[in-house]
């Protein structure tokens, strides 16, 4: 049976793991590659490098960092941040990354969804949505989740999916880093609206939180960030308790 | 050390398949023409994506091929490369696949559940009276091979590790291996291990020294890497039979 997905995500500025709090105050969390290296021994699915300060800075994903951590952990990995053109992508999958994250650059300019899906494989292409609640409608965000896109969650999901994009990794502006559970109305939402995975983050706090949306929020992969980092929770404990649960999890 | 060549054919990224090949100790180049891979000690053919992209795949790619695997020497076919292996595929009906198994692939029948397949899922180990002895016919599609219904429905139960396939030497029934796909090879007597995800679909396939893997070994942890280092530690045996 298919396995619901754990990911952990380091979230990286200048070659640290950080985490914030709503996407503000930072702080630090640790090597990226020796974390890669626990969280792969803990039994982690999948993992996720995010350089969330790049798109507002201007900076490209970290290609040392990918190609430290791809050479040793031989489990899928993502890259996000600062993907803006083909050149980007082609620049972070040469340094080992599986797949590439496009959040504000699929909403610039949708059709680099379609160019990556055909050079790489829609297996590489990941749309990410930030998207936060706003008079019942979930409302997309761009930039690190400081500008609106004018676009709603679920239709753009839609629409990605349609451009080729092989899976939705979805945000949870609300609830990122609150760790008061997923949005599990918006991950069913967007999960029940395409056919391709979709990876549910933010606000992950417990593990009964991943029981969740797992069930109630229908999500194919739950991502996480603090509650690995800072070893409050162990990655293989998660995975025992989901799976007592009776949720099918790589054990 | 052990040569693997590693087709090209513009399917996809090869980088982790090199990474992996890397660490675990073969040498790997990309065979720039088809004359290339007559250096080769085994083959790989990676590829994720449509399966029109095997159209690189050339007659004199397809010959060169054919000559390494009828001198001896093991081939293996990573996803799409897997499908390859194959007659051909309903995703792109009028290109032939190598032919070296029997069948054809076709889009999987998740019955309801997500298409395209992604993620972890569990590798069921055939029983060994489904895998049938005697040389593989690298020249053509053999034409007595067993159609799909003749297959066993069992597995080897979860968690026993069998001795009857080279590819999954060493594996555990049950395992879980990184799948990204949409199509499927069907289960045939060449099948050695199967998956399931809304209907059951062929895993690993292996017939002497031809083996395929539908789902990523390169991106599946050490269970990956375990199928990597048999598949290299039986092109370094032929090597080292060569007269």
């Amino acid at each position: 049976m298919l396995a619901k997905r754990i990911i952990a995500c380091l979230d990286v500025r200048d070659g640290a793991v950080v985490k914030g709090i709503n996407f503000e105050g930072l702080r630090q969390a640790g090597d990226p590659a020796a974390l890669a290296r626990r969280y792969n021994s803990e039994g982690i699915d999948e993992l996720v490098i995010l350089d969330v300060t790049a798109t507002i800075e201007g900076r490209r994903a970290l290609a040392r960092t990918i190609s430290a951590v791809s050479r040793e952990l031989f489990i899928p990995l993502a890259v996000g941040g600062g993907i803006r053109t083909d050149a980007d992508a082609a620049a972070a999958v040469d340094a080992g990354a599986d797949k590439v994250s496009l959040n504000s650059a699929a909403l610039a300019d949708p059709p680099l969804i379609t160019t990556l899906a055909n050079r790489y494989g829609s297996q590489a292409v990941v749309v990410a949505i930030d998207a936060k609640r706003q008079d019942g409608r979930f409302d997309v965000y761009a930039r690190s989740g400081k500008q609106a896109a004018s676009r709603e969650a679920v239709e753009w999901a839609r629409e990605a999916a349609d451009r080729g994009a092989g899976e939705i990794l979805l945000t949870s502006i609300d609830k990122d880093g609150t760790r008061s559970g997923f949005d599990c109305e918006l991950t069913a939402a967007v999960s029940s609206a395409v056919s391709i995975p979709v990876i549910a983050s933010g606000g992950a706090g417990t593990f009964a939180h991943f029981v969740d949306v797992f069930t109630e929020g229908r999500a194919d992969a739950a991502l996480a960030a603090s509650i690995f980092h800072f070893a409050e929770h162990g990655v293989a404990a998660l995975k025992q308790h989901l799976h007592t649960a009776g949720i099918p999890v790589r054990l | 050390m052990t040569t693997v060549a590693l087709i090209d054919y513009k399917a996809g990224n090869l980088t982790s398949v090199r990474k992996a090949l890397a660490a675990i100790g073969a040498e790997v180049y990309t065979p720039e023409r088809a004359g290339d891979l007559a250096r080769a000690d085994g083959v790989i053919v990676p590829g994720v994506g449509h399966f029109n992209a095997t159209a690189s795949l050339d007659d004199e790619w397809r010959a060169a091929v054919r000559a390494r695997v009828d001198e001896g020497r093991p081939l293996l076919g990573i996803c799409l490369g897997l499908q390859w292996l194959f007659e051909g595929s309903d995703e792109a009906p009028a290109l032939p696949g190598l032919g070296l198994l029997p069948g054809r692939c076709h889009l999987l029948d998740a019955g309801g559940q997500k298409v395209p397949h992604v993620g972890w899922n569990t590798v069921d180990i055939m029983p060994a009276s489904a895998v049938p002895a005697g040389a593989v016919s690298a020249g053509a599609v053999s034409a007595d091979a067993a159609p799909p219904g003749a297959v066993p429905a069992g597995a080897v139960p979860t968690g026993a590790v069998p001795e009857h396939t080279r590819a999954l030497r060493g594996v555990t029934s049950g395992t879980y291996a990184y799948f990204t796909h949409s199509y499927v090879a069907p289960v045939t007597a060449a099948c050695v291990a199967t998956t399931t995800h809304g209907e059951r679909f062929a895993a690993v396939v292996e017939r002497d020294h031809v083996m395929g893997v539908q789902f990523h070994p390169e991106k599946s942890g050490e269970v990956g890497l375990a199928i990597l280092r048999n598949f290299v530690a039986l092109a370094e045996e032929r090597r080292e039979g060569r007269g």
